[in-house]
């Protein structure tokens, strides 16, 4: 059983009491636990179960604008008085930073909404055991799969942050995980792809066979890529992908990367960053939604952010530290965005396969080469070649490139859009990509 | 040495009982016991942006019979917790049986010292330290808007308690140091990062003012970018100079080399032992041994002593990486290659610090004999798929070729290649084999593990560049 809000209140206040009798002006602790249980597949046979139960908490001392931290996953009382003294130790020889704070008072979350993150279900590693069964039964009809992995993790966490202002809040969440590999074979080549379901709720997730049969479907479709000529090209990204740019541009738009000026869309704010037709929400209300939360990582309440109008950037993700140096109100992205989306675009998506006579379709990328301070962007990637709307065959070993500033403007949002992470996109064409190959 | 049982109701005689009990009818398992210590401490904008200290202290209790495995972590410490994950594996393992095995190679020399690095240096000198890079930085050069300025040092103690009563320990100091500039010249903003570090205190690392050339590596890197024109798209000759950009070889041909993925047929090196994988003169080796470096240890996460484990010989593949479960599964040795991240995680085969060595050429004929190409002299990451072989990386430092002699620089961009045909594209091997400066970090399957990579001056003869410019 996870830990109780009592349990883990009480381990906040003995802190934030201790803390505060140490003679620290300000104080803000954040205490969890998470309980996860896995059980994993391979080609039909138990391969690993896996139970994890883990505390942690960490601690934040204040004196006037001194400010260190410490962490810990030993929750005795004697452990956490030796890292407090030794936390406010560090704190008095800290230099002073004038925007160091707690979060103002006004802004902290006070009517904390009921958002439906917690399923109390449990389900038995029996019962994760059938229902990988059925998966890797359905994943592995078609012969050219020889190989099938998949996994079943329950996950269900509790945490409570409190501040010497008063702050004292925290809830229940859980996730039910399902996730399938396969590698298909023939005798030109071998491929991998997978397909998974991760929601709240039990049961909301998908059915096995269905995950299985995608997962299946989606490698075997992979089998004899070839590798295309150096050229400039539309690119459609499938919906796993396009999420990908949403995430950098978050990053672009922290609050963090503005006030170092690394971002490229430092003094971006009020102008048209993305073509006139793009809009940009970051909604943490949304119900049973994965990225969802009742308030940020320092207490601050969340509002609907509409960060993107009509291609035009509305605003930033600010948390205290980094507006107080920028002059803006914290609202609420003290840990990043939340539920992170492009609205639909006007197309559907047949449509927009259609839409040139010859695209790449991506559907993975590898590499690290997205550059938030240029907006340089060169990943590489597999796909489809798509001619005149159909697909005609498989892509690998070549890469894309090109520059955000430019990309952003270049995009087209297919109205497919689904709730399936935490940051989600249509699929997206970009036009006027660079990519190499032969 | 952490006394893992103190101030918990255990005693070591409790522990080895359920561990013995627990493990009776299985092939292999053990309990880790593991307490780390870590800071980091951090300047960013001209300022003491964070100072962190973290403490973690926890087991995991492993069991396997015959392929499956079944594991439990806690960071709590108590017979409640310990007999809690017995139950757990118990259940799992059900009507699985197996052999354990009691054999365990037991002889290694340790490659470090047993040293706390956090609290060999006070936090006001670290703090010194890290001003001076800001101002050193700020007053050489007025293009430098940004600098961010790093300590990261741990401490981690180790205990593994097999069957049987038999108990292994480690105790692995390690520690980096890392300088990130930022230049803005003409609305042009550009980054230049350099870092050093490994097994040893901070001070050995920082001794004769050292932080000062991890600066001017940082910001010779940034005022080359700022000069850089679009880097070429498409096939062509790739020089890659010494030491770092060896996470060609960690990508291309390392992750393909672990075990798991070979006895699960999943990477495309499965069925290639013994055949010729690399041009002739291509010899890797992966080496747990040598002193001090960051992907070094005494033993690895199973208590097995590392080696120098050889992988491909003269251009023939003679080994893969192996931890206990898969090396039993394939019927040969452990290379001492187990490792995990923590308590909280598995034990997975893993590169320890993977080289290719000299030969005889160098780097100036290697330039010499390409008509166009680039030089790529450093990097940022890189990534596999296991199954397809294909390879990226990303140069974050790069030169034209031209007509043999090296031109302007380049953006930074991503290389691919396929891992089973690209040592066979090596043309020239250099005579000038170098370490990484002792910043590498691993990831697979959500685990990073600090790790190292060095080689010499190689020529390809063929990789796809993935520039702009067509």
């Amino acid at each position: 059983m996870i830990k109780d809000e009592e349990y883990l209140k009480s381990k906040a206040s003995y802190c934030l009491d201790l803390a505060k009798k140490l003679g620290a002006t300000d104080v803000s602790v954040t205490v969890g636990n998470s309980i996860s249980e896995t059980v994993s597949f391979r080609n039909k046979v138990l391969d690993e179960s896996n139970r994890s139960d883990s505390l942690a908490i960490k601690i934040e001392t204040y004196l006037g604008k001194k400010k260190s931290s410490i962490s810990s996953s030993n929750l005795l009382d004697e452990n956490l008085k030796t890292l407090i003294e030794k936390c406010f130790e560090t704190t008095k020889i800290t230099p002073n930073d004038e925007f160091n704070s707690l979060p103002d008072k006004e802004l902290l979350a006070n009517n904390i909404k009921d958002l439906n993150l917690y399923d109390q279900s449990h389900i038995e590693n029996d019962k994760k055991i059938d229902y990988l069964k059925e998966l890797e039964e359905t994943a592995s009809i078609d012969k050219k799969i020889i190989n099938t992995e998949s996994g079943f993790t329950e996950n269900k966490s509790n945490f409570i942050l409190a501040n010497s202002d008063g702050f004292c809040n925290g809830y229940k969440s859980s996730s039910f995980t399902a996730s399938c590999v396969t590698v298909a074979k023939n005798e030109n080549s071998m491929e991998r792809d997978y397909e998974f379901t991760s929601k709240c709720h039990l049961n909301d997730i998908t059915n096995p066979s269905e995950l299985g049969e995608t997962a299946a479907k989606h490698t075997i479709k992979k089998l004899n890529p070839k590798k295309i000529g150096s050229d400039k090209l539309s690119i459609i990204f499938d919906k796993r992908i396009s999420k990908g740019f949403l995430s950098s541009f978050a990053g672009s738009i922290s609050a963090s990367s503005i006030a170092r000026g690394t971002s490229f869309l430092k003094d971006k704010l009020n102008q048209p960053i993305f073509s006139n037709s793009i809009n940009v929400i970051d909604k943490p209300d949304l119900i049973k939604g994965m990225g969802s939360k009742c308030f940020d990582s320092e207490g601050v309440k969340t509002d609907t952010l509409k960060l993107v109008s009509d291609g035009i950037l509305n605003n930033y993700l600010v948390d205290t530290y980094n507006g107080k140096k920028l002059n803006l109100k914290s609202n609420g992205r003290s840990g990043g965005s939340t539920n992170l989306y492009f609205e639909n675009g006007n197309i559907n998506y047949d449509d927009l396969l259609k839409s040139h006579s010859k695209i790449l379709y991506v559907t993975e990328t590898i590499g690290h080469g997205t550059n938030l301070v240029t907006g340089d962007y060169s990943v590489g990637a597999t796909g489809f070649l798509v001619e005149d709307g159909e697909f005609k065959y498989p892509v690998n070993e070549i890469t894309i490139a090109g520059n955000f500033n430019e990309m952003f403007k270049n995009i087209t949002l297919a109205n497919d859009l689904e709730f399936k992470y935490s940051v989600n996109s249509p699929t997206m064409m970009i036009d006027d990509m660079t990519v190499a190959g032969k | 040495m952490s006394n893992f049982f103190d101030k918990s109701d255990l005693t070591r005689k409790d522990v080895d009982k359920i561990v013995s009990e627990t493990l009776k009818d299985c092939d292999d398992g053990e309990i880790y016991f593991e307490n780390s210590k870590s800071e980091s401490i951090l300047l960013d904008d001209n300022k003491i942006k964070s100072s962190n200290y973290s403490s973690d202290l926890g087991f995991g209790f492993r069991a396997i019979s015959n392929e499956v495995v079944a594991y439990s972590h806690s960071n709590e410490i108590s017979k409640n917790a310990l007999k809690n994950s017995a139950e757990n594996l118990k259940s799992t393992l059900k009507s699985i049986k197996g052999t354990y095995n009691h054999e365990i190679p037991k002889t290694n020399n340790k490659f470090y010292d047993d040293i706390n690095p956090i609290e060999q240096k006070t936090l006001d000198a670290k703090l010194k330290v890290l001003n001076k890079v800001n101002d050193y930085l700020r007053k050489k050069d007025s293009t430098v808007k940004q600098v961010t300025a790093s300590f990261s040092g741990e401490q981690k103690s180790i205990e593994i308690i097999r069957s049987g009563g038999e108990a292994l320990t480690d105790v692995r100091p390690l520690i980096r140091f890392n300088v990130s500039v930022m230049l803005e010249k003409n609305g042009r903003k550009e980054t230049g990062v350099y870092g050093i570090g490994g097994r040893q205190s901070y001070d050995e690392y920082l001794k004769n003012d050292n932080w000062k050339n991890v600066c001017e590596e940082a910001l010779r890197i940034a005022s080359v970018n700022l000069d850089s024109k679009p880097a070429p798209a498409g096939e062509m000759k790739v020089v890659l100079g010494p030491g770092w950009p060896a996470i060609l070889i960690h990508e291309a041909i390392g992750h393909g080399l672990e075990g798991d993925f070979n006895r699960k047929k999943t990477s495309a090196f499965h069925d290639l032992m013994g055949q010729k994988v690399a041009s002739e003169g291509v010899t890797i080796v992966d080496d747990g041994t040598i002193d001090k470096r960051r992907g070094s240890l005494t033993i690895d996460d199973e208590g097995t002593p590392t080696e120098r484990t050889v992988l491909i010989e003269n251009g023939i593949l003679k080994n893969f990486m192996q931890d206990r479960l898969n090396a039993r599964l394939m019927n040969t040795r452990s290379t001492g290659s187990g490792r995990r991240e923590n308590y909280k995680h598995i034990v997975l085969p893993r590169m320890r610090n993977t080289m290719m060595l000299s030969g005889n050429q160098t780097q100036d004929e290697m330039i010499k004999s390409v008509d166009k190409g680039i030089f790529a002299v450093s990097f940022g990451g890189g990534q596999v798929d296991i199954t397809s072989g294909k390879f990226v990386f990303n140069c974050t430092e790069a030169y034209e070729i031209i007509n043999g002699k090296i031109g302007s620089p380049i953006k930074g961009a991503t290389l691919i290649g396929d891992g089973p045909s690209i040592l066979k594209e090596v043309s020239m091997v250099g005579n000038d084999m170098m370490m990484d400066p002792g910043i590498g970090t691993c990831g697979k399957a959500g685990q990073g593990v600090p790790v190292g990579v060095a080689q010499p001056s190689i020529l390809i003869d063929k990789m796809t560049v993935g520039g702009t410019k067509l």
